[in-house]
């Protein structure tokens, strides 16, 4: 296992309400997640899974605690900077695909590089850039496609292309078979591990234990708080 | 993300709602159309006006009667402009090199077998073809001894001309005005419409003729023959000031009436084009501010949309934040599209404002003058609109938070 460190989190704490009303959507959560390490993470509704996925994906700041991406500490930092490192560093991937319609699948995957300002590049990079995600998860044959014109898998391998072109660090994926039937559920899944074999390092929330099974741990949330960590004892990415 | 790329965004997006984009941008359509058709119908009257005024012929001065009412009721009025101050200017002022009075008046003549009803007589004094810029095409114009003596001589007009006479020569015949004869001496070269005055229709007489004549009055025994307007040409190397005021002098003197309030009123052809200009600009400011609210009521219409649309597309910004738009790619992207729909709608605006403003100009009297500047105007305007009302509602989108965004359904 990679001793480069991807997710260090210090006691993060999510308190929503005021008052009598407070409820800690989290409560002092402590993990850590290494590089090319597949990460699930599950708990009933209510655990606090999409707090921590939200706050994971940079999509929000914890109340209290310290988050490290890619040993930077993201906790306090603005709503521009967290734009730039949602754009930088993290792929989503979610249970509704979230692609932009009307759109084509070689445009909603163009997206995060038109997002980069960082790195300068021509329009014709990016579309090389993004076909040749395309082309890897499969749809080099879909890409002028609109994603009212795919199936829910293919969708589904459009938003991982989107994930995957700004080549981040980490990829969050939010229930990614959710919408899915269990043969395109098992394709993602296919996909998913084929990322994870060659370096990528994947946290996904999921309530299905047996998808928790493709991945190497699965932290279990109860009530704000790690309840218990189960190692599957799947091999870990070179 | 590069502005080339935000348009295209902003562009699609105004497309994929084409009749709103269009009824949205209406307002400003209307209101900027409004502005340039509004201007050029001012600035057309303006045109055409101080055309008329410089065309009644250079160095003129006006003077006027200012009648003061007697009594109630609105008795016999005093003081006033009489004929025979015409000729008191021409004798006793220095720098006058012409005097013209001119009389009105509607008779029924007869000619050459050919009867015509209503048409103008205008009686003047000899003056009045080197004072109002007039050439003769054929005769001659009837001098200052003609008008003295009340000789009953008349000069037509091209057109009445060619409608009593047709081919034959005018000069020397005979015709009837009312129960009067007199005798043609003249024609005048073709004038045209002036202003909506056509100067080919009229029948030119001594004013004396017109005086005594046709528009006889009771006054006119006792306090000598009443006019309205008297023109003096001044001299090219006079002092124009200077001139003024001893018309002043003399009038108020021969009226017996104070220089302070004085019973007629002395005026340049500047002034009245001055006095013009003050009411147009004062009208075309009134329709600029007509126009403005319009331009107002168009940014309130893109307001609203765009409050809309990003409620429509509140998913769609969650996404683009969640893969790292940051707030102002948001809001630069929703103001692109108001600013997009202002310009449009500004564009179509100008192209509908200019059309309208050669129809308007084509179809009716009203002559127009599209001013460019107006067109700048206008569309500058519709552009600040967009920017002003398109602030808040793509603040709004920017402003959004991602998880919220993307929950949105």
């Amino acid at each position: 296992m990679s001793t480069r460190m991807i997710i260090e989190t210090k006691d993060l704490t999510q308190i929503y309400g005021m008052g009598d009303a407070r409820v800690a959507a989290l409560d002092g959560v402590s993990i850590s997640v290494y590089e090319g390490e597949f990460v699930a993470i599950m708990g009933p509704s209510g655990s606090g899974k999409s707090t921590l996925m939200n706050i994971l994906g940079c999509l929000s700041r914890p109340t209290s605690g310290e988050y490290f991406l890619d040993n930077e500490d993201v906790s306090d930092l603005d709503k521009i900077e967290l734009a730039a490192i949602r754009n930088k560093k993290i792929g989503y991937i979610f249970q509704s695909y979230n692609l932009l319609s009307r759109t084509t699948a070689l445009d909603n995957v163009v997206l995060p590089l038109q997002y980069d300002r960082e790195t300068e590049r021509t329009t014709e990079e990016r579309e090389e850039m993004a076909v040749k995600v395309l082309e890897m998860v499969g749809l080099g044959d879909r890409m002028q496609h609109q994603p009212q014109e795919l199936s829910g898998g293919q969708q589904q391998r459009v938003a991982i292309a989107r994930a995957l072109v700004n080549e981040p660090v980490l990829i969050m994926a939010d229930e990614p078979t959710g919408n899915l039937d269990s043969k395109s559920g098992a394709e993602i899944m296919d996909l998913l591990h084929r990322l994870h074999s060659e370096g990528a390092t994947i946290v996904m929330v999921t309530h299905d234990p047996e998808i928790a099974t493709y991945t190497q741990r699965t932290i279990h949330l109860r009530d704000g708080k790690i309840d218990k960590v189960i190692s599957n004892g799947k091999k870990a990415a070179k | 993300m590069k502005s080339s790329e935000v348009f295209n965004i902003a562009w699609a997006a105004i497309l994929k709602n084409k009749v709103r984009s269009l009824l949205t941008m209406l307002g400003i359509i209307i209101g900027v159309a409004a502005v340039i058709v509004m201007v050029a119908i001012s600035a057309g009257t303006e045109a055409a006006i101080s055309e008329q005024i410089t065309s009644l012929g250079s160095n003129l001065v006006f003077v006027q009667s200012n009648f003061k009412r007697g009594g109630a009721g609105g008795g016999i009025p005093e003081g006033g402009l009489v004929y025979d101050d015409a000729a008191a200017i021409a004798e006793n002022v220095e720098g006058v090199s012409g005097v013209v009075v001119e009389q009105s008046a509607t008779e029924t003549i007869k000619a050459n077998g050919v009867v015509l009803d209503s048409v103008t007589l205008l009686g003047s004094t000899a003056d009045f073809p080197s004072v109002r810029d007039m050439d003769l095409s054929d005769g001659r114009y009837f001098n200052e001894l003609e008008v003295d003596r009340k000789q009953k001589v008349a000069v037509l007009g091209a057109t009445l001309a060619e409608e009593l006479f047709g081919e034959a020569d005018p000069i020397g015949q005979d015709i009837t005005v009312g129960t009067t004869r007199l005798v043609v001496i003249g024609i005048l070269e073709e004038k045209g419409l002036v202003g909506d005055v056509d100067y080919d229709q009229r029948l030119y007489l001594p004013i004396t003729v017109v005086l005594d004549k046709f528009t006889q009055s009771q006054f006119a025994r006792i306090m000598g023959d009443r006019v309205k307007l008297i023109y003096v040409e001044i001299n090219e190397d006079a002092n124009l000031d200077d001139t003024i005021l001893q018309i002043q002098l003399l009038l108020s003197k021969l009226h017996d009436v104070s220089l302070d309030e004085p019973d007629f009123s002395v005026t340049t052809q500047q002034d009245i084009i001055g006095t013009q200009e003050a009411t147009t600009a004062a009208f075309r400011s009134l329709l600029g501010w007509v126009a403005g609210v319009s331009l107002i009521v168009g940014g309130i219409g893109i307001m609203n949309i765009m409050l809309v649309s990003v409620t429509e597309r509140t998913r769609e910004i969650g996404i683009r934040q969640s893969i790292g738009a940051t707030p102002s790619d948001i809001r630069w992207q929703f103001l692109t599209e108001a600013l997009l729909l202002s310009l449009v709608g500004g564009l179509i605006g100008v192209i509908f404002g200019i059309g309208g403003a050669w129809i308007f100009g084509s179809v009716s009297e009203m002559r127009t003058v599209i001013v460019t500047e107006s067109i700048l105007l206008a569309f500058g305007s519709a552009a600040l609109v967009g920017a002003f009302f398109g602030y808040y509602p793509a603040n709004k989108a920017a402003e959004l938070d991602p998880i919220e965004a993307l929950r949105h359904e």
